[in-house]
């Protein structure tokens, strides 16, 4: 019951996270990919609550955005123009969950578009790549780990239920993919598969190269609870009255690995969406026009928008309350107290 | 301690082996090759690109690529580069070097500063100091690697405190050689500070906790009751005792900080492995792609030779117990 409480506050705040990006439609004020051509590089738009008269505005408020006069690309707030913020207004189509098809959307403006976290080079609104670039970035983690886990499950418990050379070949193997560190190991993958690919494809192909990176550690988890759970005394008792080998592993020995999974898959589903994150950043995972988290960061590797655009910048941050909820979901979720036990076992794949 | 030594370095030898296996494994899964583009290209006859392909061998089985390549690595070439038309060996060593010199200055300065922080929070378990680095090495942990580099990065071009990219400045062959060290030293500052603070946070909480493990244990106690110095205690006595588990972690620290290199490299265009194998990827370039990973698992193998050798000289347990044997 302890262990519950430990964990439920991390689960609230993973899902709220998660909700938001899954309802990316609603809470983004545009289409990810439609473009503005005639406003690259905006800068955030800042909320104001007092004018320049000094009056307080309950309905926050921004600036439209002029160009500064000899410039081209310096803006400057246009305090003759203020643009309110609407609340749960109609807009641009979108489907919920990839299902429903719907208009609201949380905030949005009358007549202009609002950039509350800036535009890119084509005019797109920042925030509502950020936010369908979480639902890519998410579900290739999430689908990603999914995959290792079971791939890693399934050669852990082959390997220690039946032993023999089966566990020497299978466990000689995972030291292979333990020992390279993961990045060259992602980048083997990669470089032997097709590189121009439609964005579904990249998606999948993402999948599946971080889930063949990191099966290794689970695998190597499992194995050693399948391996002392096959000798307990009621496992031989139920062998000795004649319980079949798939009997045995479903019904007592591979409950057994129910919470090491669990916690595996609080450390894993970080990592790989920074992973997901890492190749699309060096172009090598979902291509332009979809939004990722990782792409959007790529053209900070343009020395011009690295200096000129910092905005550009702030998509990274947005890993931080991911990480920050998952590791608190991973520390909650050992038995024992101590975060440190948790990395001990993590390290192999950090490595 | 030769059969010690032996024993390991046959272990290394032969997860370098595998490495190797794995890598080709991979090639005959791969669609395509770096001619298929030229079969776009109208002037580019269908007979030359299967003269090509039969002369770089491609068309070969593998177990024949594979021998024909342990040859050229037996003779220091590493196969074949088609972008660069030539060995691969020389073009690798260059940029390797350059990784090298990252990852190793990295690896250092991320032990000078975990291990004294480690041992000054465990031995303050508890209390405020313990409480400030659990809490900065806990906000350090979450940030992700790429957005520490991408943030180091975008607040030094905004305040131009270190030069950023490449690891020269222009001039920098009319510098005389004490110039050039803190020329060289400027620019690795900034990718160097990226590697370590994103290795600290894991390496200063395995310090602490080891160091704690130890810290009460009875001939810990007695060494105070002798009246040995503080310092002296942890430095001489409790460090040594918690080398172990530490030991481990500096083999697994390297791979670490090899992967963390590979894309701090690419950001912020250190002329090291990071972009020369993405740009290899890109075009193909399967024996420059082997070489690199071929590179790394060379390099962390020897880095956790080095770690056995270590523990071998620290922990007189695996003296007497390879002795014995």
């Amino acid at each position: 019951m302890s262990r519950w409480r430990k964990v439920a506050p991390w689960l609230l705040v993973l899902a709220v996270l998660h909700g938001i990006v899954v309802c990316a439609g609603f809470f983004a004020p545009y289409d990810p990919i439609e473009q503005d051509r005639k406003n690259p590089y905006l800068p955030p738009m800042r909320l104001h609550f007092v004018d320049t008269h000094k009056h307080l505005h309950l309905r926050p408020f921004v600036y439209a955005f002029t160009l500064r006069p000899g410039s081209f690309d310096q803006y400057m707030e246009d305090t003759s123009h203020p643009l309110p913020l609407k609340f749960f207004v109609a807009g641009d189509r979108y489907r919920l969950l990839g299902l429903l098809p719907a208009r609201l959307h949380l905030f949005g403006a009358d007549n202009e578009r609002i950039y509350l976290l800036g535009s890119d080079a084509f005019g797109r609104d920042q925030l509502s790549r950020l936010l369908f670039g979480g639902q890519v970035s998410l579900l290739a983690g999430l689908l990603g780990a999914g995959f290792t886990l079971l791939i890693g499950w399934c050669i852990g418990a082959a390997a220690g239920y039946y032993g023999g050379w089966r566990d020497d070949l299978l466990m000689r193997v995972a030291e292979l993919f333990l020992a390279l560190p993961w990045l060259y190991l992602l980048f083997a993958i990669r470089a032997f598969l097709p590189l121009a690919v439609n964005p579904l494809q990249a998606f999948f192909l993402i999948v599946a190269v971080i889930a063949a990176v990191g099966w290794a550690r689970p695998a190597r988890l499992v194995r050693g609870i399948v391996l002392s759970a096959k000798e307990r005394d009621f496992v031989r008792a139920a062998r000795g009255f004649g319980a079949s080998d798939v009997y045995l592993l479903r019904r007592h020995i591979l409950p057994e690995t129910s919470s090491v999974l669990l916690t595996q898959t609080a450390i894993l589903i970080p990592q790989y969406v920074l992973a997901e994150m890492t190749l699309s950043f060096l172009g090598l995972g979902v291509p332009e026009p979809v939004p990722s988290w990782g792409n959007l960061l790529s053209n900070l590797q343009q020395y011009s928008v690295l200096v000129s655009y910092w905005w550009m910048y702030l998509p990274a941050l947005i890993m931080v309350p991911f990480f920050l909820g998952y590791l608190g979901l991973a520390s909650a979720l050992q038995e024992s107290p101590g975060a440190y036990k948790i990395e001990r076992r993590s390290l192999g794949s950090l490595a | 301690m030769i059969r010690y030594l032996l024993s390991r370095m046959a272990h290394a030898l032969l997860l370098v082996i595998g490495v190797s296996l794995l890598a080709f494994l991979f090639t005959t899964l791969a669609p395509g090759n770096y001619f298929d583009e030229m079969r776009l290209n109208p002037q580019i006859a269908p007979e030359t690109l299967s003269a090509l392909r039969a002369h770089y061998q491609l068309d070969r089985p593998l177990p024949i690529r594979y021998v024909s390549w342990v040859n050229s690595v037996l003779h220091g070439q590493m196969g074949f580069s088609f972008a660069y038309n030539s060995p691969v060996a020389p073009l690798l060593l260059v940029r390797a070097k350059n990784t090298l010199l990252l990852t190793i200055t990295a690896t250092l300065l991320a032990w000078a500063i975990a291990l004294p922080l480690g041992v000054w929070s465990a031995e303050r378990l508890g209390r405020f100091p313990d409480h400030v680095i659990s809490w900065s090495t806990a906000i350090l942990l979450v940030i992700p690697d790429l957005a520490l580099a991408l943030g180091l990065l975008v607040l030094t071009v905004r305040t131009g405190w270190f030069p950023t990219g490449g690891m020269a400045s222009v001039d920098f062959e009319s510098l005389s050689s004490l110039n050039k060290i803190r020329d060289l030293a400027m620019h690795m500052t900034l990718p160097v500070a990226a590697l370590v603070l994103s290795a600290l946070p894991l390496l200063v909480r395995h310090v602490r906790a080891s160091v704690a493990d130890v810290l009460h244990a009875p001939f810990l106690l007695a060494a105070e009751g002798h009246g040995i110095p503080r310092r002296t205690l942890l430095y001489r006595y409790a460090l040594p005792a918690a080398a172990n588990p530490l030991l481990s972690l500096f083999g697994f620290s390297i791979g670490a900080l090899l992967s963390g290199s590979l894309l701090i490299e690419v950001v912020m265009s250190w002329p090291g492995l990071g972009p020369f194998l993405l740009e290899a990827i890109l075009a193909r370039d399967i024996y420059v792609v082997i070489g690199g990973v071929l590179f790394s698992t060379i390099f962390l193998a020897t880095g956790n030779l080095l770690a056995d050798m270590l523990l071998y000289w620290v922990d007189p347990r695996i003296r007497a117990e390879s002795a014995s044997r």
